[in-house]
């Protein structure tokens, strides 16, 4: 019974169709067979938020669920929020701030950032800091992250107004 | 870490989750959000033979007002706590606590019923439950009983719950005109477990309370109803008679020692959350400012 499930999703947009063990998680599903490296796995039990992706249009820890359980569900990771652009302001405001430091907690900065900036569009610094609570920093460099999208949440204002 | 290897049936319904809890009794574990059983997975805390994964059955999930009584389907989602205006509206005191529940990402996939079934004593649902007087719906091979919370937790993640057994809904009274609650807890980082949390009700009649439900987390191996509360029921409340309650909760409580705090520091905690509390709920800012407790 230990045998692979079959499982159907669609991650960035594309079809898959694989067969994986019950005990794989969804962030080394993503990394290992669709060769998808930019989610992190720094803590493998919730804490460190670098494994942060998309399920179905909100953000989730991929250490935290099995790659069964996201049968039939839309994934969305770092690399497809990415390559449509959707963050793309985002991004730059993290280089331009120094926000990026070492980058190994920056995709799930970046996935929890956007995810806030979608819900709410100009957020006080304690609501970006409350959100982004889950993320780590090993790098503390948190000043310059929460520059960074307070930055980017004005430059969508000016732009939308 | 990794989990280690186990086999995975997909329950398709009640029915057939409660048939599947039959057969691998307790060699399974039931699988919601997560949020729990997973990382304690990961850690090798605990390594099921059979996981049960009941994340589909969407007849478990959901919020209804039945009459005088709020339930809650055992997958409804802590993000959908947060959401959902009958829980602002009826019992508030679960949408304040919601928010100091984890992080975004782990609210989205975490379970009311998972929570409770996992019964961590540090958990912020168990002692709302506790002080809402909730009773928690569990099916198992003789049927559909109800548990009164003050009986359900019985230790560090132990339940009243049995193998085979299914948490299927909580149900709660709706809270009447004139209750007032108040939810706090000591964390290191917003979301994270609490070192010593408060979730209280209360009914107030003028200046005093008709009715005080002071439930303490993260203070034992299970929440816990402070019978402290007594003491100020029914009374005028005064600096000393508050001094007087703190120093009766510090008897009652028996906190645990671990990396966060020491008991010391649990009971100094917990002294100062009920004279922020009744303060608050009082609206009575010298209980907090002035008094000795």
């Amino acid at each position: 019974m230990t045998a692979p499930v079959a499982i159907s999703l669609s991650v960035n947009g594309e079809r898959v169709e694989a067969h994986v063990l019950p005990r794989l998680n969804l962030a080394d599903f993503l990394r290992e067979h669709l060769e998808l490296t930019g989610t992190h796995l720094g803590c493998e039990h919730g804490v460190c938020g670098a494994c942060t992706v998309r399920v179905g249009g909100e953000i989730v820890r991929s250490c935290l669920m099995l790659a069964v359980q996201a049968n039939d569900t839309a994934v969305e990771t770092i690399e497809g929020l990415s390559d449509s652009g959707e963050i793309a302001d985002l991004q730059a405001a993290f280089r331009d701030r120094n926000a990026l430091q070492c980058g190994f907690c920056t995709p799930g900065m970046l996935m929890a950032a956007q995810d806030l900036l979608r819900e709410k569009r100009m957020p006080a610094r304690d609501e970006i800091r409350e959100h982004l609570s889950g993320n780590y920093c090993r790098c503390t460099g948190y000043q310059a992250i929460i520059d960074a999208v307070e930055a980017t949440a004005r430059m969508r204002m000016e732009l939308k107004v | 870490m990794k989990a280690s290897a186990f086999a995975y049936a997909r329950a398709t319904s009640v029915a057939h989750a409660l048939e599947l809890l039959a057969v691998h009794g307790e060699k399974a574990r039931v699988l919601s959000g997560g949020q729990s059983l997973i990382p304690a997975m990961n850690l090798r805390l605990v390594a099921p033979d059979v996981i049960v994964d009941i994340g589909g059955l969407a007849e478990l999930r959901g919020i209804a007002v039945e009459g005088k009584t709020l339930v809650i389907g055992a997958l409804t989602r802590h993000a959908d706590l947060l959401k959902s205006s009958d829980i602002a509206k009826f019992v508030p005191l679960l949408a304040a606590a919601v928010a100091h529940i984890a992080h975004p990402a782990i609210r989205n996939r975490g379970t009311v019923g998972g929570s409770l079934a996992q019964a961590d004593p540090a958990s912020e649902l168990p002692a709302c439950m506790l002080t809402l007087g909730a009773s928690i719906v569990v099916r198992g091979p003789g049927g559909e009983r109800r548990i009164a919370a003050e009986e359900f937790f019985r230790g560090i993640y132990e339940t009243q719950l049995a193998p085979q057994d299914l948490l299927v809904a909580v149900e709660l009274p709706v809270a009447d005109s004139g209750s007032a609650h108040f939810f706090q807890e000591f964390a290191r980082r917003h979301g994270d477990y609490a070192i010593t949390g408060l979730a209280a009700q209360a009914l107030l009649e003028g200046d005093r309370f008709a009715a005080l439900r002071l439930g303490y987390f993260a203070v034992g191996d299970r929440p816990v109803l402070a019978e402290a509360a007594d003491k100020l029921t029914d009374v005028a409340v005064t600096p000393a008679l508050l001094a007087e309650a703190s120093d009766a909760l510090s008897d009652e409580l028996d906190p645990h020692e671990d990396q966060q705090a020491t008991p010391a520091m649990r009971r100094h905690l917990a002294r100062i959350l009920l004279r922020r509390c009744v303060a608050s709920l009082l609206k009575r800012p010298d209980l907090q400012l002035g008094g000795v407790a």
